[in-house]
Protein backbone atom coordinates (compact mmCIF):
# COMPACT_ATOMS: atom_id res chain seq x y z
CA UNK A 1 0.00 0.00 0.00
CA UNK A 2 1.39 3.56 -0.87
CA UNK A 3 -1.10 5.35 1.76
CA UNK A 4 1.37 5.52 4.81
CA UNK A 5 0.24 3.29 7.94
CA UNK A 6 -0.19 6.03 11.20
CA UNK A 7 -0.24 4.40 15.15
CA UNK A 8 -4.20 4.00 15.48
CA UNK A 9 -5.74 5.33 19.00
CA UNK A 10 -4.05 2.96 21.46
CA UNK A 11 -6.16 -0.66 22.30
CA UNK A 12 -5.79 1.00 25.87
CA UNK A 13 -8.05 4.56 25.44
CA UNK A 14 -10.13 2.90 22.75
CA UNK A 15 -10.92 -0.82 24.16
CA UNK A 16 -12.28 1.15 27.32
CA UNK A 17 -14.45 3.82 25.91
CA UNK A 18 -16.03 1.28 23.53
CA UNK A 19 -17.08 -0.61 26.58
CA UNK A 20 -18.04 2.33 28.59
CA UNK A 21 -20.74 2.93 25.96
CA UNK A 22 -23.23 -0.02 27.32
CA UNK A 23 -23.14 1.50 31.27
CA UNK A 24 -23.04 5.58 30.09
CA UNK A 25 -26.15 4.35 27.15
CA UNK A 26 -28.12 2.15 29.76
CA UNK A 27 -27.93 5.09 32.07
CA UNK A 28 -28.42 8.09 30.18
CA UNK A 29 -31.01 6.49 27.52
CA UNK A 30 -31.86 2.95 28.80
CA UNK A 31 -30.56 1.35 25.70
CA UNK A 32 -27.13 -0.74 25.30
CA UNK A 33 -25.47 -0.07 22.32
CA UNK A 34 -25.86 -2.12 19.07
CA UNK A 35 -26.28 -1.75 15.41
CA UNK A 36 -27.14 -4.69 12.96
CA UNK A 37 -30.96 -4.26 14.13
CA UNK A 38 -30.49 -0.93 12.21
CA UNK A 39 -30.62 -3.37 8.91
CA UNK A 40 -34.05 -4.14 9.72
CA UNK A 41 -35.30 -1.22 10.65
CA UNK A 42 -34.77 -0.17 7.27
CA UNK A 43 -35.97 -2.87 5.21
CA UNK A 44 -39.25 -2.26 7.10
CA UNK A 45 -39.21 1.54 6.76
CA UNK A 46 -38.43 0.64 2.40
CA UNK A 47 -40.57 -2.33 1.69
CA UNK A 48 -43.77 -1.56 0.29
CA UNK A 49 -46.88 -3.83 1.67
CA UNK A 50 -46.58 -7.03 1.21
CA UNK A 51 -43.57 -7.21 2.91
CA UNK A 52 -41.78 -10.45 5.37
CA UNK A 53 -44.27 -10.77 9.23
CA UNK A 54 -40.49 -9.48 10.17
CA UNK A 55 -40.70 -6.37 8.67
CA UNK A 56 -44.06 -5.77 9.77
CA UNK A 57 -43.46 -3.54 13.36
CA UNK A 58 -43.58 0.33 14.06
CA UNK A 59 -39.95 0.58 12.61
CA UNK A 60 -40.44 4.37 13.72
CA UNK A 61 -41.28 3.49 17.43
CA UNK A 62 -39.12 0.83 18.12
CA UNK A 63 -35.81 1.95 16.05
CA UNK A 64 -35.52 5.36 16.00
CA UNK A 65 -33.40 5.84 18.43
CA UNK A 66 -31.34 3.32 16.90
CA UNK A 67 -31.41 4.89 13.33
CA UNK A 68 -30.01 7.98 15.36
CA UNK A 69 -27.03 5.95 16.83
CA UNK A 70 -25.99 4.77 13.27
CA UNK A 71 -26.44 8.50 11.56
CA UNK A 72 -24.14 9.38 14.58
CA UNK A 73 -21.79 6.59 13.74
CA UNK A 74 -21.65 7.39 10.39
CA UNK A 75 -21.11 11.13 11.64
CA UNK A 76 -18.34 9.95 13.48
CA UNK A 77 -16.42 8.78 10.97
CA UNK A 78 -16.59 12.19 8.88
CA UNK A 79 -15.34 14.21 12.20
CA UNK A 80 -11.95 11.79 12.25
CA UNK A 81 -11.64 11.40 8.77
CA UNK A 82 -12.02 15.19 7.75
CA UNK A 83 -12.08 16.85 11.07
CA UNK A 84 -9.17 15.33 13.53
CA UNK A 85 -6.75 14.38 11.17
CA UNK A 86 -8.33 11.10 9.27
CA UNK A 87 -8.02 7.54 9.74
CA UNK A 88 -4.48 7.36 9.28
CA UNK A 89 -4.87 3.94 7.68
CA UNK A 90 -6.05 2.64 4.13
CA UNK A 91 -9.54 1.76 4.42
CA UNK A 92 -10.06 0.08 1.00
CA UNK A 93 -7.77 -2.14 -1.07
CA UNK A 94 -7.24 -1.48 -4.68
CA UNK A 95 -8.71 -4.84 -5.56
CA UNK A 96 -12.01 -3.56 -3.79
CA UNK A 97 -12.23 -0.60 -6.68
CA UNK A 98 -12.93 -3.65 -9.42
CA UNK A 99 -16.25 -5.08 -10.43
CA UNK A 100 -15.11 -8.49 -9.42
CA UNK A 101 -13.92 -6.76 -5.77
CA UNK A 102 -17.68 -4.54 -5.64
CA UNK A 103 -19.19 -7.77 -6.20
CA UNK A 104 -17.22 -9.89 -3.31
CA UNK A 105 -18.10 -6.78 -1.11
CA UNK A 106 -22.05 -6.76 -1.92
CA UNK A 107 -21.53 -10.50 -1.11
CA UNK A 108 -20.01 -10.25 1.74
CA UNK A 109 -22.63 -7.64 2.89
CA UNK A 110 -25.31 -10.60 2.42
CA UNK A 111 -23.93 -12.43 4.64
CA UNK A 112 -22.92 -10.04 7.32
CA UNK A 113 -27.20 -9.05 6.89
CA UNK A 114 -28.15 -12.32 6.89
CA UNK A 115 -26.01 -13.72 9.69
CA UNK A 116 -25.73 -10.97 12.34
CA UNK A 117 -30.06 -10.78 11.50
CA UNK A 118 -29.80 -14.83 12.26
CA UNK A 119 -27.27 -14.45 15.14
CA UNK A 120 -29.54 -11.66 16.71
CA UNK A 121 -26.40 -9.33 16.99
CA UNK A 122 -22.98 -8.37 15.88
CA UNK A 123 -20.02 -7.08 17.58
CA UNK A 124 -21.64 -4.57 19.47
CA UNK A 125 -25.12 -5.88 20.18
CA UNK A 126 -23.19 -9.58 21.36
CA UNK A 127 -19.51 -8.87 21.49
CA UNK A 128 -19.79 -5.27 23.69
CA UNK A 129 -23.16 -5.43 24.94
CA UNK A 130 -24.05 -8.96 24.96
CA UNK A 131 -20.91 -10.42 27.43
CA UNK A 132 -21.03 -7.05 29.31
CA UNK A 133 -24.22 -8.22 30.10
CA UNK A 134 -23.16 -11.96 31.13
CA UNK A 135 -24.98 -13.48 28.51
CA UNK A 136 -23.82 -16.83 27.43
CA UNK A 137 -25.11 -17.51 23.74
CA UNK A 138 -23.53 -13.72 23.12
CA UNK A 139 -19.82 -15.10 23.88
CA UNK A 140 -20.38 -18.70 21.58
CA UNK A 141 -21.55 -15.58 18.94
CA UNK A 142 -18.58 -13.79 19.63
CA UNK A 143 -16.52 -16.87 19.42
CA UNK A 144 -18.23 -17.77 15.97
CA UNK A 145 -17.33 -14.83 14.70
CA UNK A 146 -13.82 -15.09 15.04
CA UNK A 147 -13.63 -18.85 13.77
CA UNK A 148 -15.86 -17.53 10.58
CA UNK A 149 -13.64 -15.03 9.72
CA UNK A 150 -10.42 -16.53 10.45
CA UNK A 151 -11.75 -19.69 8.35
CA UNK A 152 -12.27 -17.43 5.25
CA UNK A 153 -8.86 -16.00 5.75
CA UNK A 154 -6.79 -19.04 5.76
CA UNK A 155 -9.12 -20.43 2.88
CA UNK A 156 -8.58 -16.44 1.54
CA UNK A 157 -4.27 -17.49 2.22
CA UNK A 158 -3.83 -20.21 1.65
CA UNK A 159 -6.58 -21.54 -1.51
CA UNK A 160 -6.43 -18.30 -3.32
CA UNK A 161 -3.16 -17.07 -2.21
CA UNK A 162 -4.58 -14.14 -0.93
CA UNK A 163 -1.86 -11.38 0.92
CA UNK A 164 -2.46 -9.88 4.46
CA UNK A 165 -2.21 -6.44 3.81
CA UNK B 1 -60.61 7.61 40.02
CA UNK B 2 -56.93 5.67 38.37
CA UNK B 3 -54.04 5.52 40.63
CA UNK B 4 -52.38 3.42 37.58
CA UNK B 5 -49.26 4.75 37.14
CA UNK B 6 -48.29 5.06 33.50
CA UNK B 7 -44.67 3.99 32.53
CA UNK B 8 -42.89 7.18 31.39
CA UNK B 9 -42.41 8.42 28.06
CA UNK B 10 -39.23 9.44 25.76
CA UNK B 11 -38.33 12.28 26.86
CA UNK B 12 -37.23 14.88 23.45
CA UNK B 13 -33.56 15.18 24.88
CA UNK B 14 -32.59 11.36 24.37
CA UNK B 15 -33.13 11.77 20.24
CA UNK B 16 -30.18 14.40 20.10
CA UNK B 17 -27.64 12.02 22.71
CA UNK B 18 -28.16 9.05 20.79
CA UNK B 19 -27.24 10.72 17.62
CA UNK B 20 -24.18 12.21 19.91
CA UNK B 21 -23.71 9.00 20.93
CA UNK B 22 -23.46 7.68 17.69
CA UNK B 23 -21.02 10.08 16.72
CA UNK B 24 -18.67 9.37 19.92
CA UNK B 25 -18.59 5.66 19.15
CA UNK B 26 -18.01 6.35 15.30
CA UNK B 27 -15.17 8.77 16.00
CA UNK B 28 -13.71 6.30 18.36
CA UNK B 29 -14.01 3.18 15.80
CA UNK B 30 -12.40 5.26 13.04
CA UNK B 31 -9.57 6.78 15.29
CA UNK B 32 -8.94 2.90 16.87
CA UNK B 33 -8.71 2.04 13.16
CA UNK B 34 -10.71 -1.02 13.96
CA UNK B 35 -12.73 0.18 10.25
CA UNK B 36 -9.75 -0.82 8.50
CA UNK B 37 -9.22 -3.64 6.30
CA UNK B 38 -5.21 -4.00 6.89
CA UNK B 39 -6.32 -4.16 10.72
CA UNK B 40 -9.09 -7.03 10.29
CA UNK B 41 -6.86 -8.68 7.78
CA UNK B 42 -4.25 -8.98 9.95
CA UNK B 43 -6.50 -9.62 12.79
CA UNK B 44 -7.67 -12.98 10.95
CA UNK B 45 -4.66 -13.78 10.13
CA UNK B 46 -3.27 -13.16 13.49
CA UNK B 47 -0.65 -11.34 12.54
CA UNK B 48 -1.74 -8.22 14.93
CA UNK B 49 -2.94 -8.12 18.12
CA UNK B 50 -4.72 -4.63 17.98
CA UNK B 51 -8.08 -5.96 17.42
CA UNK B 52 -8.35 -7.85 19.73
CA UNK B 53 -7.04 -6.53 22.27
CA UNK B 54 -9.15 -3.24 21.51
CA UNK B 55 -12.14 -6.21 21.76
CA UNK B 56 -10.95 -7.79 24.58
CA UNK B 57 -10.28 -4.31 26.87
CA UNK B 58 -13.77 -3.04 25.79
CA UNK B 59 -15.21 -6.63 27.08
CA UNK B 60 -13.72 -6.39 30.30
CA UNK B 61 -14.46 -2.70 30.76
CA UNK B 62 -18.28 -3.61 29.76
CA UNK B 63 -18.18 -6.74 32.47
CA UNK B 64 -16.61 -4.55 35.20
CA UNK B 65 -18.47 -1.60 34.83
CA UNK B 66 -22.35 -3.55 34.44
CA UNK B 67 -21.63 -5.29 37.77
CA UNK B 68 -21.17 -1.88 39.26
CA UNK B 69 -24.47 -0.71 37.62
CA UNK B 70 -25.86 -3.41 38.67
CA UNK B 71 -24.84 -3.51 42.09
CA UNK B 72 -25.22 -0.07 42.77
CA UNK B 73 -28.53 1.13 40.80
CA UNK B 74 -31.22 -1.73 41.59
CA UNK B 75 -34.15 0.00 40.26
CA UNK B 76 -32.40 -0.74 36.68
CA UNK B 77 -33.93 2.78 35.61
CA UNK B 78 -31.79 5.15 33.58
CA UNK B 79 -31.60 8.89 35.02
CA UNK B 80 -34.87 9.51 33.67
CA UNK B 81 -37.07 6.77 34.93
CA UNK B 82 -37.38 4.59 32.08
CA UNK B 83 -36.28 0.77 32.66
CA UNK B 84 -32.79 0.03 30.98
CA UNK B 85 -33.58 -2.84 28.34
CA UNK B 86 -31.20 -5.97 28.28
CA UNK B 87 -31.92 -7.56 24.83
CA UNK B 88 -32.60 -11.13 25.56
CA UNK B 89 -31.22 -13.36 23.17
CA UNK B 90 -31.52 -16.99 23.89
CA UNK B 91 -29.20 -19.89 22.56
CA UNK B 92 -30.38 -21.23 19.23
CA UNK B 93 -29.09 -22.48 16.17
CA UNK B 94 -28.56 -18.83 14.36
CA UNK B 95 -26.13 -17.60 17.36
CA UNK B 96 -23.69 -20.66 15.54
CA UNK B 97 -25.04 -20.88 11.99
CA UNK B 98 -25.49 -16.85 11.97
CA UNK B 99 -22.42 -16.24 14.04
CA UNK B 100 -20.02 -17.99 11.32
CA UNK B 101 -22.05 -16.85 8.57
CA UNK B 102 -21.65 -12.78 9.82
CA UNK B 103 -17.65 -13.92 10.55
CA UNK B 104 -17.25 -15.01 7.16
CA UNK B 105 -18.94 -11.62 5.71
CA UNK B 106 -16.77 -9.92 8.06
CA UNK B 107 -13.65 -10.96 6.35
CA UNK B 108 -14.82 -10.08 2.97
CA UNK B 109 -15.40 -7.21 3.48
CA UNK B 110 -13.40 -5.88 6.43
CA UNK B 111 -16.13 -4.23 8.50
CA UNK B 112 -18.75 -5.23 11.09
CA UNK B 113 -22.59 -3.29 10.49
CA UNK B 114 -20.96 -0.18 12.90
CA UNK B 115 -17.84 0.44 10.78
CA UNK B 116 -19.85 0.25 7.90
CA UNK B 117 -21.77 3.14 8.62
CA UNK B 118 -18.65 4.94 10.10
CA UNK B 119 -16.59 3.86 6.63
CA UNK B 120 -19.08 5.92 4.55
CA UNK B 121 -18.90 8.73 7.21
CA UNK B 122 -15.26 8.97 6.07
CA UNK B 123 -16.07 8.95 2.00
CA UNK B 124 -15.36 5.47 0.66
CA UNK B 125 -17.94 4.67 -0.87
CA UNK B 126 -17.29 1.19 -1.80
CA UNK B 127 -18.98 0.96 1.83
CA UNK B 128 -22.16 1.36 0.34
CA UNK B 129 -21.91 -2.23 -1.69
CA UNK B 130 -21.16 -3.80 1.47
CA UNK B 131 -24.22 -1.42 3.15
CA UNK B 132 -26.70 -2.57 0.22
CA UNK B 133 -25.26 -6.46 0.37
CA UNK B 134 -26.49 -6.38 3.98
CA UNK B 135 -29.79 -4.76 3.33
CA UNK B 136 -30.72 -7.61 0.97
CA UNK B 137 -28.76 -10.14 3.36
CA UNK B 138 -31.63 -8.84 6.12
CA UNK B 139 -34.18 -8.97 3.68
CA UNK B 140 -33.60 -12.75 2.62
CA UNK B 141 -33.50 -13.73 6.59
CA UNK B 142 -36.83 -11.95 7.31
CA UNK B 143 -37.97 -14.14 3.76
CA UNK B 144 -37.14 -17.34 4.98
CA UNK B 145 -36.75 -16.93 8.56
CA UNK B 146 -39.86 -19.12 9.06
CA UNK B 147 -38.14 -21.89 7.51
CA UNK B 148 -34.84 -21.67 9.47
CA UNK B 149 -34.26 -23.38 12.88
CA UNK B 150 -34.61 -21.32 15.62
Amino acid sequence: MDVAITDPLPWYIAGPLLGLFVPAMLLLTGKEPGVSSSFRHACAALLPSGKPDYFRYDWLKSGLWQILFVVGILLGGTLVQFGLGGAGVPLFLPENLTAAGLALLFVGGVLVGFGTRYADGCTSGHTISGISNLSVPSLIASVCFIVGGSAASLVHRFVFGGLVP
Amino acid sequence: MSTEKKPPTTPWWKYPLWLLLGVGFGAVLTAAQVISVVRVRRMFAFQEAHMFLVIGAAVVTGVISMLLVKALRKSQTDISGEKMEFKERPMQPGIIIGGLTFGIGWYLTAACPGPIYALIGTGTWTAFAILGGALVGTFVYGLVKKSLPH
